[in-house]
C-alpha cells in the first residue's frame, strides 16, 4: 500500500471494505515518517505508540459499527493545539516541557470519531512567522526541494501532508498560516470562517484572527475534515451558532451560475510573473468549467499588513503574558527577585520574532499611543470588512494568488523580517475580515515549486470555496503529483 | 487655614454566585489552596473564558438599586500587568463601557441627608492570593479566589468626612446584602474598599493631591484610617509641605498609614477589548425582568417601618441597616403584631446578647423569630412579667428551649391572683410602718420600695401592674 498519495476518502473506503485495518495503515504511515523525517523534519513530537493504540481502538470501533468518517485515519496536529497528555510546545522553548491536562475541542471531536494522531507538527514559535524558520526545535524542509522553506507558520502541517507522513493535518491561520504553507507545499488548506471551528485549546496568538483548519491532499478531504472540526462550542464564546452543514454534500463539477471575482489589488506590483501565469491559467480552467469572471476591487487591501501588524502583536503581547515563569513554563531558577524571574524566564524562553512582536504590541497598546495605533488599526479593519461586503455583492468567490512569490530558500530572508511580513499581504485581509479562505494547488514554478490559488468567499460560504476548489482540481489534473522524496 | 476633605470610595463586592465569572469552579471560601481551580482560572495555554450570566444579572440589580443607567452594549477589557496572583498576566475587567453609570445613593450622617454620586459599577474577575512564608524567603500562590466575580463600585468624590464615608459604605453594604448578591463579609474580603482622599482650602475649587488608602477591612477601620490620613495631610499642608500622590496601607495594629511597597506604582495597564469575549447586549426586557425581581430595598423598608409600624427613625434605621436583622424582625412580626414593642426588644435585649457573645450573629442567633414572638405574646397576655421575660430570654439563648417550656419548668408564670397579691401587699405594709408613714407624709417615691419588696417575696412573679394598683388602694385607705 502506498500511503504517500492516499487520500482520506480513499482510505476510508478501503477500511470500510476491509482491505486494510487502521493499524496496518497507521504502521505504514509511521514507517514512512521513519524514512523521510530525517530529511523533512516536520514533527516536534512523535506519538507512534499512542497512534498504534488509537488505531487499534479505531479498528474496534469500526467493527462494532461506531466511529465517524475520520475513524482510523492517521493525522498530524500542529503543535499549537492542546493534546491531553502529549507535550504541546507551540514551537517555543518556554513550553518545552508543557503537557496539557486537557484536549482542545477539535481533539475531542477527532477522538470521538476515532481519528489517529501520529504526532505534533513543527511551526513558527507561537505561530509567528511565514517560513517555519522561527521554531525552537528546528526548521522543516519543503518536500519538493529540501533547500526551500515549506512556509509557515503551519510549516510542519503542510510538509507532513506533502511528504506522506500523515493523510491530513490540522493547522492554524492568523494571517495566512494555513494557506501560505499549503500553497508552498502543494496541498489543500482551508482557513474557515472566524468562529466556524472552536478555538478552545488552541494556544492563542491573536484571538480575534486565529482559526484552526485542515491541510489535506485534495478538496474532498478538506470537506471531510471540515465536517469533523466545525460546529458551535459552548466553551468558546466566539464560536458561531450558524448551522454546521455537511460540506461533502452537493459538491458538483461545473461552475455554472457562479461569478468569480479577480481583485485588481492582488495582481499588483510585486507579484512574480511565474505566479501570475499559474493563477491566470487556473482562472481559465474555472472559466472553462462555466464560471463567469469579473474584475473587482478591494480598495483597502494595501492597508491590511499595517493594520495586521498592530492588531496581531497587540493581542499577542497580552496573550503571551501568561508564559511568565511562575507555573508551567520555563523558569530561570537563578532569578533572585520577582522582576528578574519574569525578565530572565521570558528572555530565555522566547525567540527573537516573538520578542519583536511582544514589543510591537506592548508599544501599540501603551497609553498615549492606543488611539494612534490600535484604535486606528481597528478602524482600518472595519474598512476592509466593508470591502468584502461590497465585493461579494458582485461575485461569489474571489480568486487570487496566495503569495506573491513561490517559496524562498531557507535562511534567505532571516535578516529581513519586514520583507517576510509583506509576503503575507494577500492572506491577511481574510483574517481581518473573518471570511473563509482556501489554498488549492494550481501549478508549479519553473524550478518545480508548487504554487497555490487562493479562493475567498463570504462568511460561512465554505461550500463555495470547496466547489470552486474541486473544479480547479479536476480541471487541472495535477492532483496526485508527488514530491520526489525517496 | 480651614480645609475641606474630599473622599471617593472604590468598593469591591464579591458576588455570591455558585461558580466563578468565567469558568464553572466553585467560589466557596476556605478550601485547601488551589483546589477550586481548573485550566481556565489557572490561566493555562489555549483555554477560553465563558461569561457567567448570573454576574450580569447581579450587576444590573445593583445598578437599578443605586439609580444607575444600565449600559446596553457591554464589553470586557483586558487590564494587563504582571503579578504571580494573576495567572493570565491580565485581569478581565470592564474599561470604557462599564455596565452601570451615573447613579447615586442617599446617606444620612450627623443628621444631614446627602446624595453621593456613583460614577460607575463594572464587572471583573478577582485575582488569587500570595502566601508568604515567615521562616524562608518563599512565596506560595493560591488561585482559589482567581476568577471570583467582583463588582467594582466607584463613587464620585462627593464624600466630605470619614463619618459620611462610613455611612456611604454601610449603605452600599446594606444594598448588596438586601439584593443577596454579596455576603458582605469584610473580614474574609468579600466586601472591601479603597479610598481616595485629598484636602483643599475651603472655597477652593481644584482638588488637592490625593492619596489612595488600602487594607481597611472593617467600617471602623475605614473611618479611623481616613481620620488619620486627614490629620497627616493637614499637618503637611500647614507646614507648607506637599502631599505626595501614593498608595498607603492602613495598619490597624499601629493605627497609622504607611506607603505601600512591593507592587510597582504607576502602571500602564494597556487596556484593550478582550477578543475572547463577545459583547453583552442588555435589552429593556432583561432590565425589566431584573427590576421585577428586586427585593424591597433598605430605603423603602426604612420608610415603611416608620410610616406603617410607627417606629422611630433611629430604631428603624438600625433595624434596616442589615438585611439579616431586618429579616429577623419581620419574621417575628409575622407572629406578633406590635412592631414598636418588638423592635424595642430586639434593639435592646437581643442586641445586648449579640454584643456580649463572641462569634454570634443574627443569622446564627439561637432564638428563632417565631419563639421571640411567642415570648412577647406571653408578656402581653400577662402570663409573665417583662422582667421575668428577660430571664426567660437569656435562658432560651443558653438552653435552646422555648419560652413555654422554660416558664413551666421554672414555674415562672406571673401571679395575677388579686387575693394572693393583696395578702402580700398587706403583709408588707404591716411590716414597714415607718415607710408607710413617710409615704403618707408625701414621699410618694417610696412606691418603688414597696413594689420591690413585693417582687422579692414573690420571686418576681407578682403582676407588677396589679401590685401598683393594690399598693395605691391600700395606702390611700
Amino acid at each position: 500500500m502506498d500511503v504517500t498519495a492516499l487520500t482520506i476518502h480513499a482510505a476510508k473506503d478501503a477500511l470500510a471494505r476491509g482491505e486494510m485495518t487502521s493499524v496496518e495503515l497507521t504502521q505504514e504511515v509511521l514507517d514512512r515518517i521513519d524514512t523521510v523525517e530525517p530529511a523533512v523534519n516536520a514533527f516536534i513530537t512523535r506519538t507512534s505508540e499512542g497512534a498504534l493504540a488509537q488505531a487499534a481502538q479505531a479498528d474496534a470501533m469500526r467493527s462494532r459499527g461506531a466511529g465517524g468518517p475520520l475513524c482510523g485515519i492517521p493525522l498530524g496536529i500542529k503543535d499549537v493545539i492542546c493534546t491531553k497528555g502529549v507535550r504541546t510546545t507551540a514551537g517555543s522553548k518556554i513550553l518545552e516541557n508543557f503537557i496539557p491536562p486537557y484536549d482542545a475541542t477539535v481533539m475531542d471531536k477527532l477522538h470521538s470519531q476515532g481519528a489517529v494522531c501520529v504526532g505534533k507538527l513543527s511551526m513558527d514559535e507561537f505561530a509567528m512567522g511565514s517560513g517555519n524558520e522561527n521554531c525552537a526545535f528546528g526548521t522543516p524542509h519543503n518536500p519538493w526541494n529540501l533547500d526551500y522553506i515549506c512556509g509557515g507558520s503551519s510549516g510542519g502541517s503542510a510538509a507532513s501532508v506533502a511528504a506522506g507522513e500523515c493523510l491530513a493535518s490540522l493547522g492554524s491561520d492568523t494571517g495566512g498560516s494555513i494557506r501560505q504553507p499549503a500553497s508552498h507545499c502543494g496541498v489543500v488548506g482551508i482557513k474557515p470562517t472566524y468562529g466556524r471551528v472552536s478555538r478552545f485549546g488552541l494556544l492563542a496568538f491573536a484571538s480575534s484572527l486565529d482559526q484552526i483548519g485542515p491541510l489535506t491532499r485534495d478538496v474532498t478531504d478538506a470537506a471531510l475534515m471540515l465536517n469533523g472540526l466545525g460546529g458551535h462550542d459552548p466553551r468558546d464564546s466566539t464560536s458561531a451558532r450558524a448551522a454546521h452543514e455537511d460540506y461533502t454534500e452537493g459538491l458538483i463539477a461545473g461552475m455554472k451560475g457562479l461569478t468569480i471575482g479577480i481583485p485588481a489589488e492582488y495582481f499588483a506590483a510585486g507579484l512574480s510573473p511565474e505566479v501570475e501565469k499559474v493563477i491566470r491559467h487556473g482562472i481559465a480552467v474555472l472559466q472553462d468549467a462555466g464560471a463567469e469572471v469579473k474584475e473587482v476591487s478591494l480598495p483597502h487591501t494595501e492597508y491590511g499588513v499595517a493594520a495586521y501588524y498592530i492588531i496581531a502583536p497587540a493581542e499577542a503581547s497580552s496573550n503571551l503574558a501568561r508564559y511568565d515563569g511562575v507555573r508551567y513554563t520555563h523558569r530561570d531558577m537563578n532569578a533572585d527577585s520577582l522582576i528578574d524571574l519574569y525578565r530572565c524566564s521570558r528572555s530565555q524562553g522566547f525567540g527573537d520574532e516573538v520578542k519583536r512582536r511582544i514589543l510591537l504590541g506592548t508599544y501599540a497598546l501603551s497609553s498615549g499611543y492606543y488611539d494612534a495605533y490600535y484604535k486606528k488599526a481597528s478602524q482600518v479593519r472595519t474598512l476592509i470588512i466593508e470591502d468584502y461586503k461590497n465585493v461579494f455583492k458582485e461575485c461569489d468567490v474571489l480568486v487570487s494568488p496566495v503569495t506573491p512569490t513561490p517559496a524562498w530558500k531557507i535562511g534567505e530572508k532571516s535578516s529581513d523580517p519586514l520583507s517576510v511580513y509583506l509576503s503575507d499581504a494577500l492572506t491577511i485581509p481574510a483574517n481581518l475580515a473573518g471570511v473563509p479562505g482556501m489554498s488549492v494547488p494550481c501549478g508549479f514554478s519553473e524550478s518545480g515549486l508548487p504554487i497555490g490559488m487562493q479562493l475567498q468567499a463570504p462568511h460561512f460560504a465554505e461550500k463555495i470555496l470547496l466547489q470552486a476548489g474541486l473544479n480547479l482540481e479536476q480541471g487541472l489534473g495535477i492532483q496526485g503529483k508527488q514530491p520526489a522524496l525517496s | 487655614m480651614e480645609f475641606e476633605t474630599v473622599i471617593g470610595l472604590e468598593i469591591h463586592a464579591q458576588m455570591k454566585t455558585n461558580s466563578k465569572i468565567f469558568c464553572s469552579c466553585t467560589t466557596a471560601f476556605g478550601n485547601p489552596p488551589n483546589t477550586n481551580t481548573c485550566p481556565i482560572c489557572l490561566g493555562m495555554p489555549g483555554v477560553l473564558p465563558v461569561l457567567n450570566k448570573e454576574v450580569v444579572e447581579s450587576a444590573i440589580a445593583l445598578g437599578l438599586a443605586t439609580n444607575c443607567q444600565i449600559t446596553q452594549w457591554n464589553q470586557f477589557a483586558r487590564k494587563n500587568y504582571f503579578y504571580p496572583d494573576l495567572p493570565k498576566g491580565y485581569q478581565i475587567s470592564q474599561f470604557d463601557l462599564p455596565i452601570c453609570e451615573h447613579g447615586h445613593v442617599n446617606i444620612t450622617s450627623g443628621g444631614n441627608e446627602r446624595r453621593i454620586g456613583i460614577t460607575r459599577i463594572h464587572m471583573e474577575e478577582d485575582a488569587g492570593k500570595l502566601v508568604h512564608d515567615d521562616r524562608e524567603p518563599k512565596s506560595y500562590v493560591d488561585l482559589n479566589r482567581a476568577g471570583t466575580p467582583l463588582l467594582e463600585i466607584v463613587s464620585e468624590p462627593d464624600i466630605r468626612s470619614p463619618e459620611e464615608a462610613a455611612a456611604y459604605l454601610r449603605k452600599l453594604h446594606a444594598v448588596v446584602t438586601y439584593l443577596d448578591i454579596c455576603d458582605g463579609n469584610m473580614q474574609e474580603g468579600s466586601f472591601r474598599c479603597d479610598a481616595n482622599i485629598s484636602l483643599r482650602p475651603v472655597g477652593q475649587k481644584e482638588l488637592g493631591t490625593r492619596t489612595e488608602l488600602k487594607n481597611m477591612n472593617s467600617f471602623r477601620n475605614v473611618q479611623k484610617a481616613l481620620e488619620f490620613e486627614i490629620r497627616r495631610q493637614r499637618d503637611l499642608l500647614l507646614d507648607g509641605e506637599a502631599v505626595i500622590q501614593q498608595t498607603l496601607l492602613w495598619d490597624p495594629d499601629r493605627q497609622v498609614t504607611s506607603a505601600m511597597r512591593g507592587k510597582e506604582e504607576a502602571h500602564d495597564y494597556r487596556y484593550f477589548p478582550d477578543p475572547d469575549l463577545v459583547p453583552v447586549v442588555i435589552d429593556d426586557a432583561w432590565i425589566a425582568r431584573v427590576r421585577q425581581n428586586l427585593p424591597e430595598l433598605p430605603d423603602a423598608k426604612l420608610a415603611r417601618f416608620i410610616n406603617e409600624l410607627g417606629l422611630g427613625e433611629e430604631e428603624a434605621s438600625i433595624l434596616t441597616s442589615e438585611r439579616p436583622l431586618a429579616d429577623y424582625f419581620e419574621a417575628a412580626l409575622a407572629h406578633y403584631p406590635n412592631g414598636k414593642k418588638l423592635g424595642n426588644w430586639i434593639l435592646t435585649e437581643l442586641m445586648r446578647e449579640l454584643k456580649g457573645a463572641e462569634g454570634m450573629d443574627i443569622a446564627t442567633f439561637p432564638v428563632q423569630p417565631v419563639e421571640l414572638a411567642r415570648l412577647m405574646g406571653m408578656i402581653d397576655k400577662g402570663t409573665i412579667s417583662g422582667k421575668i421575660a428577660k430571664t426567660v430570654f437569656e435562658e432560651m439563648i443558653r438552653s435552646g428551649k422555648d419560652a413555654d417550656t422554660i416558664v413551666k419548668e421554672k414555674n415562672l408564670v406571673q401571679n395575677s391572683d388579686a387575693g394572693e397579691i393583696l395578702q402580700l401587699v398587706q403583709d408588707i405594709l404591716v411590716n414597714n410602718p415607718e415607710q408607710v408613714a413617710d409615704f403618707k407624709g408625701g414621699k410618694t417615691k417610696l412606691m418603688g420600695f414597696f413594689v420591690g419588696q413585693l417582687m422579692k417575696v414573690s420571686k418576681g412573679k407578682a403582676n407588677p401592674q396589679m401590685a401598683n394598683e393594690l399598693f395605691s388602694q391600700e395606702l390611700n385607705k
